[in-house]
Parts: C-alpha cells; structure tokens; sequence
C-alpha cells in the first residue's frame, strides 16, 4: 500500500475536553425491552432488526459476566446506570459544513477532517451513538465501493449487509456482542466490489462526549474476490469519574483472493471499559490482517481473531498493549484454522508500567484432519517498574501431523540502571522511557503504514510523560 | 546603551565568582549503611585532564555515578559543583545537558534503539523547544566521529551496545562523547577491554576532543593509557579517599611501587589544588 509520508495530526493528549451534550435522542438509562424498541423506533428499523436486537437483550440477559476467567472489574460496570442511545437527532452529513458547530468544533480539535484531505479515501465520524459525518473521495465511489454507517447500510444495501451481518460473530458469542447485537448504532458498513483495490485507507473516529454513556458501534466489512481495502480506526473519549462503556462488534468478510487490513489506535480515557469481539472470515488464498494497538482504558478485552475457512487463507494479529498505571489490557488474538494450507501469524507486545497490568490470551486451533497448516506466536512483554505484571495465557491446540506450530515468549524489564544511562545522555525519564518502549515495538512498528507508527510513537510519549508525573 | 569598548572595559573589572571547573569538595557516600566514599576532594578546570587511578573496590565508579546522580548513592556529605552551580540538587538528565558526561564502565544495553536514533534523541534533547536537528548535519557529524574513533558506519543501525563487544561498547561511549561535546568528561575504565589497537584508536580520538572548552577525569587501573592520554595531574584513591596527588609521573612511580606505597602516610585525606 503506499502513502504519503506525512503523519495524522490528531493531537490525542487533547481529547480530554467535552462540550455539553446536543442531543434530542435519549434512550435515559438502563437497559430493557422498551430501550430495545425507543432505538428501533427512532432509527425506523425494519422489522429483521429489531427481532435481531429483542434476540440480543435476551441472550444478554441470560449470559453471565464472564468472571470466572477474566477480571472481576468487569463488576464496576452498573448496566442499569449507562446510557445506551444518544444521538443529535439528524443523519450523517456528507458535507463538512452541514454538521452541527458543537461537534464539528469537538472533531476539528482532534484532527478531523483536516486528515481526510492528506491522505485518507474517505470518513466516517461517530459522536456518541450515531454517525455524524461520512464522506468518501469521489473516484472510490465511483468504483462501486461503499462507504456508511451501518444504519445506512443495512437499511440502502440489504442485500448485502444481511447476507453477512452477525455471521461471523454470532449474537451468543459471548455477552458482549448480545449486548452490541441488542443496542448496536453507529459504525461503519463497507463494501468493495471484485479487483477493486482502494489505494488510500478508509477511516472511521468514534468519539464518546456524553458522560455515563455506552457505545456500541457495528461494522461489517466485505471484501469481494480479489479486491483490497485498508480501514483504521481511532478512539477517543473524556475522562468522566463515571464509567463508560465501549463495546463494538467487527466483522470482517474477506471473500476468495482479498486482502482486508483493520487498524485500531485506541486511546481511550481510563474511565472507559473497553469490550470488543473483532472477527474476520477469509476464504480461500484471502488474507486477514488485523493491527491492534490498544492504549489507555480501564479494562480492555479483546481478541481479534481470523476463521481461516478457505485453502490457503492468511491470518494476521499484530497488537501492542499499553497498560499504564491502574490499567488492564487483557488482549490477544484467535486463529481458527478451518481448511488447509492456512497460515497465522500472531505478534503481541505489551507493556506494564507501575500497577498496569497486561494480559495475554491466545487461541490456536488446527483440527486434526488438516493438512500443511502453519502458525506462528511470539508474545514479549515489557515491564517498567517492578509492580507490573503480565499473564501469558496461550491455548494451541493443534491436532494431526503436517502442521507446523511456533510459540516463542518473552519477558524482559526496563531496569532502573538502563534508565539512568539515558538520563546521563540528558533524555528526561518520560523521554527514557518512551524510547525503550519504542525499541521494544519498533520492529513491529515497522511493518504499519507510516501514517499510524509515527502517531503510535507519539501516544507513548504522551502515555510516558503522564506515567513520571 | 553601552559602547563595545566600554562594557569590554568593564568586564576587566569583573573577577570570576568561581572556577570553570568541576569541584568535589569534602564528599562522603554511602550505599545503605556502608561508607564508600570518604572525604574526597577534588577540582577538574575545563581544559585539563585529570587521571584517578586506584585499587578495586576503592570507590571510582561510586563517585563517578555520583557525579552523574545515580539514584543508588547516598551524599551523606560535602559538595559537587560544575562551574559553580550545585549539581547535587539537579536530576541526572539536567546535569548532563549543562555539560556533564560519563563514560561507563559498564554500559546498559538499549534494546531496538539504534545508535543513530539514541544519539539524536540526546541531541535533540538539548535544543531548545520547538528546534530540530538537522539530518544531514548530524549524519555529517556522526560519520566524521565514527571515523576518529574506526568504527563502521554500519554501527549507527545496531542497537545501543545490543550484543556489542567489551571493547566496542567502549568504543561507543567515546563516540557519545564526542557527539555531545560536553563540558566535562568522566570516563570510567574507558581503557578496560580494550585491545591494544582499540587503545590507541580511543586515545588519539580523546587527544582530537582535548582542549580548553573540555575538562576530563580519566578513571583507570592502568599507567598504560596514561602513555597515550597523557594527564595533566594524577590522583591516587585509596578506600574512598584521593591519598595522593602529583604529576603525570606519579602513575609511572605508582606502576613501579603499588598501592600499599599510596597508602602507607596518607592516612589524611590529601585535598587537591
Ligand atoms: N550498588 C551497590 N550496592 C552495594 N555495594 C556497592 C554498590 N556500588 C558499589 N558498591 C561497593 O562499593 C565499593 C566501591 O565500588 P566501586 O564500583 O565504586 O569501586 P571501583 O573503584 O570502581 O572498583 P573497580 O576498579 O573494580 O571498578 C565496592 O566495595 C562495591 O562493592
Ligand atoms: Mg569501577
């Protein structure tokens, strides 16, 4: 894919900043079959959808939290507190003048759209619940692609949308995605035809302003046969005292020969509690890539994963971790290989620092009639300080003969000496630390589009100078 | 306003208040409840070399560290300034950009940061805000040092003394020096581990940055570089206390008599200049 080698201006450090809230839709707070239909009602769902969300709340309902594994934190989140819908009350705008002065002054402070005209094909920006902006280059348009919310989406191009909309994730996947499937608004719906191939990445900014507020954006992604499509994703919300609830549901479609790469820089405050299934499906000589760098948050969870279904589907998860003081990143990746001749490759780095936490959990999965399949772990991490911890939790079960696995992971630490070799070339600690932090992903980093690695770069300095205090 | 000829009339006047030069005056340290360093005294003037030689164990690299505010160390005790300016209440990072430089005696390893990128960074660090360096510049500069000091360019992408050999981490921390350009050079066993070519390779590039705007402390065992970097005076430490001082000759009669010669009546501490 190629570029220009000019970085995103989103000064992150910056999104701690809410103006006061615009809204004239309100689902109030809590969660129940009337906030399911008040949301149906509002987006004029037709009726497929809303049987979908009614089916969502009550598979939510009936799945436990999932504490018996993961953190029990997940307790702190009062279901009956947050506010599932919040929206301005019009549709997206596909002109930037059009969109209302209070958000359109909350994107521009972050960056939005002056990035669009460098060197993104098109934008989507999600304020709370519902998108408010969503724009695509003219000549990407014109070569079929479709680039919209998932309202939009589901409602202009059913035909599509409903042929894979809650195939690759399931509403029982776990109670995080029957929360989205029940409440879901906002995200994006692509769609590129046969041998297209978008040169420039799409991208979409969710933004959460309200307070005590629930996001729960759905995109679905489908890449025809042979065509490429890059889409990246950022994050950002103010730091509230109340707790706010991020937790999306990605679907990834990469039909025979097509190459889907998804990036994620999320930078969220660390009030949020950030709880995503991400999933993509490649078929046969597809390729699935998925770059994940997750940065702030309360509790992050999440695990991107590829179904290799068809002969010779690539998967990839390369993820960096950022758990800084008082957080817990529990993230990691799935690979299910379903057919032969499936490749993964799975790179994890994390970084603790003070009481930060960082967890891996990794899953693996060759079953046992498969032929000439391959998977490659590495998971690093890196501690700051000595209260840091990191699990490693790496299920691989590979059956049969003829599969090839590798698992490699490594532990090492910042140590105070290190630190003070750097002071005494005259780096402050936060700069000490960021540097270290940056050669232990820089090899990783590398192999991200230019555009995203020099803003990752900046985050951690950011993330570091916050860490010394 | 003033005329040129008249403040430069007035400056005739002004006495300097200090020394250009880095003064240890009565130090003690301690690590816990041990006492390293006991009494020392010392002055560096920019523009002269200073050689400190003594046994193992006897406190170099404490005071060293100490200098350069290594957090581990304790001043239980006395004074260290630079050109008349406490050091001890500055951080370790602010010392080094007013111009303190210490060579280890055992350099960290700074995995996946390259030489070229590290360097830049501590460049960088001293600009002041809003400045950039230079990229052709500064690879104009890193290359010329790099060949003073014969090392290959391919250097500059390793990572910081990453699987780096004893000698050519020394190496590397002379071409930090020389890149830096500091004010004051301490250089810890800089001539530990290297072979005898490497010694005259890292001598001659020490010799090229000696000059008036640089002072240098040359902490060592050995007499042997002192033939090649020749020090204007010669310290003898002995238990955390400097027992003797003298002239380039000192290390030569040290070499021939040994320490316990140092030591025998010297029981006060010797105080320098
Ligand atoms: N961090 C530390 N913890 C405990 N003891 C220490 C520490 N640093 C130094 N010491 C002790 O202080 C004394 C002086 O050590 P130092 O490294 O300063 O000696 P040196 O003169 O540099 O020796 P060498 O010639 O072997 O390099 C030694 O007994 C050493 O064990
Ligand atoms: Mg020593």
């Amino acid at each position: 894919m190629k570029t220009e080698n000019k970085a995103v201006d989103i000064d992150r450090n910056r999104g701690d900043f809410a103006y006061p809230e615009v809204h004239i839709r309100d689902a109030g707070r809590g969660l129940s079959e009337k906030t399911i239909h008040y949301i149906s009602d509002v987006k004029e769902d037709p009726d497929w959808v809303r049987e979908f969300r009614l089916r969502g709340l009550k598979t939510f309902l009936e799945k436990p939290l999932p504490t018996h594994w993961a953190s029990k934190d997940l307790e702190a989140i009062d279901f009956d507190k947050i506010r599932y819908y919040l929206a301005p009350g019009s549709g997206a705008k596909r002109s930037w003048e059009e969109v209302p002065e209070d958000i359109k002054r909350t994107f521009e402070r972050l960056g939005i759209p002056e990035q669009e005209r460098k060197f993104l094909a098109g934008v989507e920006a999600q304020f709370d619940s519902e998108a408010v902006y969503s724009n695509i280059k003219k000549a990407v348009g014109e070569q079929g692609v479709i680039f919209v919310g998932s309202t939009e989406g589901l409602k202009n191009h059913p035909e599509i949308f409903r042929k894979w909309f809650g195939k690759v994730i399931p509403i029982g996947d776990n109670k995080f995605s029957a929360l989205n499937s029940a409440v879901f608004s906002g995200g994006s719906f692509i769609y590129v035809p046969p041998g297209v191939k978008v040169k420039h990445p799409l991208q979409a900014y969710f933004r959460i302003n309200a307070e005590s507020f629930g996001q729960f954006e759905r995109t679905l992604i489908i890449a025809d046969e042979g065509s490429e499509v890059t889409y990246m994703e950022g994050c950002t919300a103010p730091k509230f005292e109340t707790v706010a609830l991020h937790s999306a549901v990605v679907e990834l479609v990469a039909l025979k020969g097509a190459k889907l790469q998804y990036i994620t820089v999320q930078n969220w405050s660390s009030n949020v509690f950030n709880l995503v299934t991400k999933r993509g499906l490649a078929h046969e000589d597809a390729e699935i890539k998925w770059i994940d760098c997750n940065i702030g948050s309360r509790l992050t969870m999440k695990y991107p994963g590829v179904v290799l279904k068809g002969r010779k589907a690539r998967g990839e998860v390369l993820s960096i971790a950022l758990a800084n003081n008082g957080q817990h990143q529990d993230t990691g990746a799935k690979m299910i290989h379903a057919a032969d001749e499936t490749t993964s490759n799975i790179i994890s780095k994390s970084i603790s620092i003070g009481t930060g936490r960082a967890t891996y959990r990794g899953l693996v999965h060759v079953p046992k009639h498969l032929k000439h399949c391959k998977n490659n772990t590495e998971c690093d991490a890196l501690l700051i300080n000595s209260t840091s911890r990191t699990d490693t939790y790496p299920a691989i079960t590979v059956r049969g003969t003829g599969n090839a696995v590798q698992h490699e992971a490594s532990v090492s630490q910042v140590s105070s000496e290190q630190i003070f070799y750097m002071q005494q070339r005259g780096l402050t600690k936060a700069q000490a630390m960021s540097l270290s932090v940056n050669g232990f992903v820089n090899d990783l980093v590398r192999q991200f589009p230019m555009e995203y690695s020099v803003e990752l770069k900046r985050l951690i300095e950011l993330e570091m100078e916050g860490s010394v205090g | 306003m003033k005329s040129r000829s008249q403040s430069a009339r007035i400056a005739l006047y002004l006495k300097p208040l200090f020394m250009n030069e880095l003064r240890v005056e009565n130090l003690h340290v301690a690590i816990g409840d041990q006492q390293i360093v006991r009494g020392l005294s010392l002055a560096v003037p920019r523009g002269e070399v200073h050689a400190i030689m003594g046994p193992n164990g006897s406190g170099k690299s404490t005071l060293a560290k100490v200098m350069a505010g290594h957090p581990d160390y304790h001043v239980t005790k006395g004074k260290i300034t630079m050109d008349g300016e406490d050091l001890l209440a500055l951080e370790p990072d602010d010392r080094a950009r007013k111009g303190l430089f210490l060579a280890f005696q055992y350099p960290s390893e700074i995995p996946g940061v390259t030489i070229a990128n590290f360097l830049r960074a501590a460049l960088a660090a001293r600009l002041p805000e809003g400045e950039e360096l230079e990229a052709t510049d500064y690879y104009a500069k890193l290359y010329e040092k790099m060949e003073l000091l014969g090392m290959d360019r391919s250097f500059t992408s390793r990572a910081v003394n990453e699987g780096f050999s004893g000698g050519e981490k020394k190496r590397t921390e002379i071409l930090q020096l020389a890149m830096l350009e500091p004010k004051y050079g301490v250089l810890d066993e800089t001539d530990s581990g290297l072979d005898i070519d490497a010694l005259k390779t890292v001598a001659h590039g020490v010799n090229t940055l000696r000059g008036s705007n640089i002072g240098i402390l040359l902490i060592t065992h050995y007499q042997r570089i002192l033939n090649y970097i020749v020090p204007d005076h010669v310290h003898v430490m002995v238990q955390g206390r400097i027992v003797r001082s003298g002239g380039k000759d000192l290390a030569l009669e040290l070499e021939e008599r040994g320490y316990d010669w140092a030591r025998a009546g010297a029981d006060e501490p010797v105080l320098t200049r």
